[in-house]
């Protein structure tokens, strides 16, 4: 089965038909172009992400969201994986729920994620998914790398050793800001969020200093200055208007 | 068709600095091939790297501009793929082979001989300048087993000593 891709182009003549599948044993019915983790929640059955975020554009980076489908053998992202008519989709079988349980394990590895001095603490994702999946260990050596801290912004500051590479700073930016100021350098273990031509935040050209990157981030590696540990607290509820009304196509101020 | 390929010197003439410098004849040229579309990135990348040698920054400023492509996307194109370097060459190159024959041949421990010697790992300078060290996934002389190109000349059967002997004579001074 292959994932196909997002049809955007809609008509009368080529209408999103509807389709009746299965999420975990309960008959659900969808348009086509509504990815399974939207419908599950749509349906109130949960699903974990961490790059998923409403108002931005999917990316499957994190794979949180995987479901087993039967009659494939992988397990599928749900958010960039679209419904078939008959599909059977499990969403917390108990591979499902191990395999998400080592991602955020190796989340936690791969940098420095010590909640007990973080300004996120308390209001972080990534914690949060942690303690809803039942993490209290990790049965993998930590790397510890030793990652520098970009302070040189007026108001905000940006701590590598907190990110988790999902991109949503780089999405916002691009999507709803539209300035692309952020991106990310480098390949595998060694990628990392950068402004501009990898300079300091601060000394960055396109940067409108919005802060729309430091809201939408799920952990504490964007934060606004002057925060201490817990207090920084992320507000987003701007997204899914922003991008109604940036995507709107009669404008009905006045000229 | 006339009218759809911009003349040869528009887009030299976004930078004054660029008229002068002989150099970005080829880049600008490139860019031309694909009318300056956002598509062209790598393409373009390829021809500063072969016309300079190194993705120097201002030209990368220059090459985001004309195609309109953010700094940020510039930056991670040129540092994602490794044919890309970001920083000057030296005056001699020293390619070892990690092909599989070289790898088992023991190209691994002339790489660590380099590190501890020489101070420099794969994709470094001497601090001199005076040698680059690169890494070939297989030279295709699997035969000659560890094998290694010295400014272009392919040389086998290698051992650490052979390496840093050749590269302390490029560095002027003897071992």
């Amino acid at each position: 089965m292959k994932i196909h891709p997002r049809k955007n182009v809609r008509s009368d003549l080529n209408p999103s038909r509807l389709l009746t599948f299965r999420i975990d044993e309960r008959v659900v019915s969808a348009h086509e172009d509504e990815s399974i983790l939207s419908v599950a929640r749509q349906n109130g059955i949960s699903i974990p992400t961490l790059c998923h975020l409403d108002g931005l554009s999917e990316r499957g980076a994190c794979r949180l969201c995987i479901v087993e489908v039967k009659g494939v053998a992988r397990l599928l992202p749900s958010c960039v994986t679209f419904p078939r008519q008959d599909m059977e989709i499990i969403t917390a079988s108990e591979r499902v729920v191990s395999y998400r349980k080592k991602i955020l394990e190796l989340l936690f590895t791969e940098r420095n994620h010590v909640c007990a001095v973080c300004v996120s603490n308390g209001h972080c994702e990534l914690q949060n998914l942690a303690v809803e999946l039942g993490i209290s260990h990790v049965r993998y050596p930590y790397l510890y790398p030793r990652l520098a801290v970009d302070a040189s912004h007026s108001r905000f500051s940006v701590d590598h050793n907190r990110c988790v590479l999902c991109l949503r700073c780089v999405r916002v930016c691009d999507e709803i800001e539209g300035a692309h100021t952020w991106d990310i350098m480098g390949r595998g273990i060694t990628s990392r969020v950068i402004t501009d031509l990898n300079q300091p935040w601060g000394s960055s050209e396109t940067c409108t200093g919005c802060g729309k990157c430091v809201q939408v981030c799920p952990t504490g590696a964007l934060s606004e200055k002057g925060k201490s540990v817990a207090e920084m607290i992320k507000r987003r509820q701007f997204l899914p208007y922003l991008q109604m009304m940036r995507g709107r196509q009669d404008e009905s101020w006045p000229k | 068709m006339k009218d759809q390929g911009a003349p040869p010197e528009a887009s030299v003439q976004v930078s004054s600095k660029s008229v002068e410098d002989r150099r970005l004849r080829l880049v600008n040229r490139t860019m031309q091939l694909y009318r300056n579309e956002a598509h062209a990135l790598i393409e373009t990348l390829h021809a500063v790297q072969e016309s300079f040698g190194y993705l120097e920054e201002d030209v990368l400023k220059y090459v985001a501009r004309t195609l309109r492509v953010p700094l940020s996307r510039v930056y991670a194109v040129a540092t994602f793929y490794h044919s890309f370097s970001l920083k000057p060459p030296g005056e001699h190159t020293c390619v070892i082979c990690m092909g599989t024959a070289c790898y088992i041949g023991g190209s691994g421990a002339i790489l660590d001989a380099l590190r501890e010697g020489e101070g420099i790992v794969s994709g470094e300078t001497t601090s001199d300048g005076k040698v680059s060290l690169l890494v070939a996934r297989c030279l295709g002389s699997c035969g000659l087993a560890p094998a290694g190109v010295f400014d272009g000349e392919v040389t086998g059967k290698l051992d650490s000593e052979h390496v840093l002997e050749r590269i302390g004579r490029w560095r002027g001074h003897e071992h």
